[in-house]
């Protein structure tokens, strides 16, 4: 590992002039990737500057009837507290789903968003990648692909987005707050990862140096009744092979609203509008969950290893739904 | 006091099982190496080292996490309990004692790790917190009833090589039983009891 200062900042605009006089500096908050992918040599950054005594740990209510959560608030903690539990459940269900107890009680929200992915090649310094070492190619397209993209992936890069919780903030229209030296600037979640193209190696709309310092959830009433579920190779502590996040309000028969995300299927979470546009006022019935979710997959480019993941996708769209408009009817 | 930017090491303070441990430390040393290979704290063990086996589980701000991904030098400031710190004199924790008398292990390397997760897992359902298997029904329902699915759910992050779960599943569930019937003086009833386990965990988190 490359030798590194350490500076743990105390104020917000502290942090990001560290950042912006180092390009070399990355922000420290959990640590459960940054520390892990520097084992490895990944990153290797010239000084961390530790985040997590930042005034960003707190969730609160807004004005609106939303919720602004401190980007240094961790995974445990926004999966428990009460207002997640009752207004936003898919929220604490995709939390919950993720990691293991130990990596909640030490992931922070604005880490978790920024995670990068766990596709092989990406971290193994042998191997040629796109994502992070530009212009190599990417053996994952003809390789080791099986848990790899199906939705708006290109040849240079079919990596997916790990994360369980920004599928359910996708769903939730979240919205990301960022200081940088050029002040301070927000972008919604669905905005908030590039597409992949060929530049796989620019993830996020976030200028260089910045930091997030919130996350922002709209009031939803939908959200009250909605669902995640998580499909991995194992019962528990895994990475998903694909998941959904989903709300749904029925009404006489018809769906009212619906919100409807996937993960692992693509280099971000995954907002199905699409499909949202297929619910939105038909019967609330599975001809019509189906034809949402094939509306959403008609744009799948699976691989030769991972055309499961559209059968999955399909099956778990329409199972979800269903449990959903069964709830909302008793 | 803050190292100046270029500097790759510093002299920390590490509080650890309510001691404190003054030593200089290069940056990239996780709290996991400082403990065994620093501080002669060979109780926390060494699996992985990438996050994926729980092996080296310690407590920081009494918070179950894995060592080996926390650098030595963001710990500081920190409360720290290692396997070393849990027991009282000659007295073990309920778990330990819980982990010995049901043969939660074989091998015991996994053990201090499933133990200082255990206690953990144990706090954390009775501040009431869910996990992916619960049937949530929200945030005033007290703790969900801490069944053989929701102890092996909550304790996935700590693998055993032996497959020695089935003991250490009964091991956490006798713990956490003896840990509420003390939080439950005689003619108390249980909702009461839960609510009590709740405040005591919440103050301790805090």
């Amino acid at each position: 590992m490359r030798e590194f200062g350490y500076q743990r900042a105390h104020d917000i605009n502290g942090a990001v002039s560290l950042l912006a006089a180092d390009p070399d500096a990355r922000y420290l908050g959990g640590g459960t990737n940054l520390v892990d992918l520097m084992k490895t040599g990944v990153e290797r950054p010239a000084l961390l500057v530790d985040v997590r005594e930042l005034p960003l740990d707190r969730v609160e209510p807004t004005a609106d009837g939303g919720l602004r959560i401190g980007a240094t608030v961790t995974n445990s903690d926004l999966a428990v507290h009460p207002e997640v539990r009752r207004n936003y459940p898919a929220l604490t269900q995709a939390l919950l789903a993720g990691a293991s107890g130990q990596l909640r009680n030490m992931a922070t929200v604005g880490g978790n968003l920024l995670q990068r992915t766990r596709c092989g090649y990406f971290t193994d310094l042998s191997q040629p990648c796109n994502k992070r070492a530009p212009g190599t190619g990417c053996p994952a397209v003809t390789g080791e692909h099986h848990n790899h993209a199906v939705l708006g992936a290109s040849d240079h890069c079919v990596a997916v987005h790990p994360s369980d919780m920004g599928v359910a903030l996708t769903a939730f229209d979240a919205v990301v707050s960022y200081e940088s030296a050029e002040g301070p600037g927000e972008v919604p979640l669905s905005d908030f990862y590039l597409p992949v193209g060929d530049t796989p190696h620019r993830e996020t709309a976030l200028p260089a140096g910045a930091l997030i310092t919130h996350v922002t959830l709209p009031a939803a009433p939908v959200a009250a009744r909605s669902r995640y579920r998580k499909v991995r190779e194992r019962a528990s502590y895994a990475f998903a092979i694909g998941s959904v996040a989903a709300a749904l309000t029925v009404e006489d028969g018809r769906v009212r609203e619906a919100r409807l995300a996937l993960g692992a299927v693509a280099s971000r979470p995954w907002r199905a509008r699409a499909a949202e546009a297929v619910l939105v006022g038909a019967p609330a019935d599975g001809a019509t969950f189906a034809a949402a979710a094939d509306a959403e997959l008609a744009a799948a480019r699976p691989l030769p290893h991972n055309g499961y993941k559209v059968t999955l996708m399909r099956n778990l769209v329409v199972s979800v739904l269903t449990e959903l408009a069964g709830e909302d009817a008793r | 006091m803050a190292p100046a930017p270029s500097s790759t090491s510093s002299a920390i303070t590490l509080n650890i099982n309510g001691e404190k441990h003054h030593l200089p430390i290069d940056h990239r040393t996780t709290l996991l190496d400082a403990l065994r290979e620093r501080l002669d704290l060979t109780g926390t063990k060494k699996g992985c080292d990438q996050g994926q086996c729980g092996a080296c589980t310690v407590l920081v701000d009494q918070r179950r996490v894995v060592s080996c991904l926390s650098l030595a030098v963001a710990a500081e400031g920190r409360e720290i309990t290692t396997i070393e710190g849990v027991a009282e004199g000659d007295e073990l924790h309920p778990v330990q004692q819980a982990f010995l008398d049901l043969d939660g292990y074989q091998c015991g390397y996994c053990t201090p790790g499933q133990i200082c997760s255990a206690i953990a897992v144990i706090e954390e359902h009775a501040a009431g917190w869910p996990s992916a298997v619960t049937d949530d029904p929200g945030p005033d329902a007290g703790p969900p009833p801490l069944t053989p699915e929701e102890i092996r759910e909550r304790m996935s992050g700590n693998l055993c090589r032996c497959g020695a779960y089935v003991s250490i599943v009964q091991a956490v569930a006798r713990a956490a039983e003896e840990r509420s019937a003390e939080e439950r003086p005689a003619g108390e009833d249980a909702a009461e009891g839960h609510a009590a386990g709740k405040h005591t965990a919440e103050e301790a988190a805090a």
